[in-house]
């Protein structure tokens, strides 16, 4: 065996550019699978985690996924809007210790305006129980007092104290804008991963406020109401969009939401946030599983590379092999030799593949996030990550059975003179 | 009986009744009834290119099986050993130079003169010192300067490719050494001198050589003279 190292480690040697370019390909594919396998970990373990600490989610009947995307994920529209007095009266349900009302519908140059209570700051928990920091400032007090989530104030460069505006409907082209009642920015959260980053957080009375003089989804035209007049008027909501709802006792929770599902006065439904977002993983999970099944298929194309550089400088091979034998190597030996070197390529491929993901993830891991917010962690490789490894490496030992054969049959027929 | 195992016990190399084909090549192509070369013993054969030589020297060194007949090397009949063992016995007890390219190029010509004590511990067990000395104590004797040694072999020029492969293969006396066209790829000068050395070393370590070769001129520094086309009886016999 050390023989066979050492001949080995000689030949690797002797053919470092090759060998380099060849162990390279398979590191760059390798970096690849475990890069996309750690994304779509990170993103999974991420997503799963948007919103945590909530029990359940209440908002109109409709399917659960749908209820889970527009009021957390802001993504679509609400068929129909929770009334107040339903609020009320799931917030007086025993079980239930806090309630968070969320009103959508406006929108601050595409980001989506949240009207809610200042409690969403102490209540909203994502990843393992985070809660939500403030970068600077603090929630918002004053009717027009606004907070903005991390991306919002990034994008547009917003600090404490400057006034923005919001648009009524949502989406990048709004349709008007509540230009008479600007806002005055608070606080700004920091960095979570979640939709809170992308959104604009604003009291449920403020939501009222600007719309006093709207009907419709319009300005009532002639109709101006001075923004000291305001505080005559009834600023209590009337309808919300959906209510985060935490209960005292994780028991209770199906009792609650059938409580919900069957309240008598307006059809409503109450989902389980976890479960849900496991349900909608599910869907998009395809399309990790498609990108990790590419980075399968490149690993194959780069192992089928190193069995090609081996079976090539075979050719050129074949005197030394037969010298070899003449010394007294079996084709057992030419067989290790070949095997060897080809499982030492692919194993170094790994490796190194292995380090470039590390890094990676140590380099650009917090750009990505800050960025992209796209978790990259670096680490001790995960279980699927060994799996994935210790995969790579058995198709690697099995190409290099392939060398490995092809030499010993050589080594048969030659013996100790080439006949070509 | 006896006799005959005795003569066996004394030869180097005791081919009796021996039958090779190559698979495929159609017909026998080597037939040797009888061909003996004594211990100690430097022989000379002599025979064209294509008549087999390679392959007789190939089933005498057991990296090849005869179809029919016995081959005894050094007293040791080859049938009797396992593929593996027949291996390691030519590890063992068999030396080898070749017509050129006798080196592994990506060793040094030291590592190269090693192989054969990496493949086998009894040549290292006849060291009588460690056998990276021995090895430049017999490079000294090939004329082989010691700044060579550690030069890769593929920028060593023929002829010193050459001593470098007979410094291989007398490292740790093997019993038999076989040397195989060694001298075609030198000038004339060079093939004397290249056979003074060899010889030489043969002498001191009292090995024996079998010396193939289509040159005749080389011939009349041997003891004994083989054609092959006398020993192999190819296409002689009466069919049937």
């Amino acid at each position: 065996m050390s023989v066979l190292l050492h001949l080995t480690l000689r030949s690797i040697a002797n053919r470092r550019l090759t060998v380099s370019l060849t162990a390279l390909a398979i590191a760059l594919a390798v970096a690849m699978l475990l890069g996309v396998e750690r994304l779509r970990h990170d993103a999974r373990e991420g997503f799963a985690q948007t919103i945590s600490g909530t029990d359940l989610i209440v908002g109109a009947r409709s399917g659960a996924v749908q209820l889970l995307l527009y009021s957390v994920f802001h993504i679509g529209d609400a068929t129909n809007n929770v009334s107040w007095h339903s609020i009320e009266a799931i917030a007086e349900h025993p079980q239930v210790e806090w309630l968070v009302p969320i009103s959508l519908g406006d929108s601050h140059r595409g980001f989506r305006v949240v009207g809610t209570s200042a409690e969403f700051f102490e209540r909203y928990r994502y990843g393992r129980g985070r809660e939500i920091g403030f970068a600077e400032g603090r929630p918002f007090s004053d009717l027009f007092d606004t907070v903005v989530g991390a991306e919002v104030a990034a994008r547009f460069g917003y600090r404490v104290g400057q006034s923005i505006v919001v648009s009524h409907g949502a989406g990048e082209v709004a349709f008007a804008d509540h230009d008479d009642r600007p806002f005055t920015i608070v606080g700004i959260l920091e960095r979570t991963g979640t939709p809170v980053d992308r959104s604009v957080f604003v009291s449920l009375e403020a939501i009222e406020a600007i719309h006093v003089d709207w009907v419709g989804g319009a300005r009532i035209p002639g109709v101006s109401i001075p923004t000291e007049q305001l505080h005559r008027f009834d600023l209590r909501p009337k309808a919300v969009t959906a209510a985060l709802v935490g209960l005292n006792s994780r028991v209770a929770v199906f009792r609650v939401q059938r409580f919900v599902n069957t309240y008598p006065d307006e059809p409503l439904m109450a989902i389980l946030p976890g479960a849900t977002l496991q349900q909608l993983w599910s869907v998009i999970g395809v399309v990790e599983r498609a990108l990790l099944a590419v980075s399968a298929i490149v690993v194959l194309v780069g192992l089928a590379g190193l069995v090609a550089v081996v079976i090539a400088s075979l050719g050129e091979r074949r005197r030394e092999l037969a010298i070899l034998r003449a010394m007294g190597a079996s084709p057992a030996h030419v067989f290790g030799l070949l095997a060897l070197e080809s499982a030492l390529i692919g194993l170094i491929g790994c490796g190194v593949g292995f380090a470039m993901v590390q890094s990676g993830a140590l380099l650009v891991g917090p750009w990505l996030e800050a960025r992209h917010g796209l978790l990259l962690s670096a680490g001790w490789p995960s279980h699927g990550e060994w799996m994935l490894l210790g995969a790579v490496m058995s198709a690697a030992f099995v190409a290099s059975l392939v060398p490995g054969f092809r030499a010993y049959r050589y080594s048969l027929a030659d013996g100790m003179s080439v006949r070509i | 009986m006896d006799d005959d195992t005795n003569t066996r016990e004394a030869s180097a190399i005791a081919i009796a009744d021996l039958t090779f084909a190559w698979p495929g090549a159609g017909g026998v192509c080597l037939d040797v009834p009888d061909f003996k070369v004594s211990r100690g013993e430097r022989v000379f054969m002599h025979g064209p290119s294509g008549s087999g030589k390679s392959t007789l020297l190939s089933l005498v060194a057991g990296v090849l099986e005869p179809g029919a007949g016995r081959i005894v090397v050094l007293g040791q009949d080859l049938a009797a050993l396992s593929a593996r063992a027949r291996d390691r016995y030519r590890a063992a007890n068999i030396g080898f130079v070749f017509q050129m390219f006798n080196l592994v190029p990506y060793l040094t010509a030291l590592d190269n003169i090693l192989l054969p004590c990496r493949f086998s511990c009894e040549r290292v067990s006849r060291l009588e010192v460690p056998a990276p000395a021995e090895a430049r104590r017999l490079a000294e004797r090939l004329d082989l300067e010691a700044g060579l040694l550690d030069r890769p072999a593929s920028e060593l020029s023929v002829g010193q490719q050459q001593r470098v492969a007979a410094a291989r293969a007398l490292i740790g006396r093997p019993g038999l050494v076989i040397a195989d066209e060694p001298t075609s790829a030198l000038d004339a000068d060079r093939q004397q001198r290249f056979l003074d050395l060899l010889l030489a070393e043969c002498d001191a370590a009292g090995t024996t050589l079998l010396f193939v070769s289509h040159d005749h001129r080389l011939s009349r520094r041997f003891e004994r003279l083989v054609e092959l086309r006398d020993i192999n009886h190819v296409g002689r016999r009466a069919p049937g």
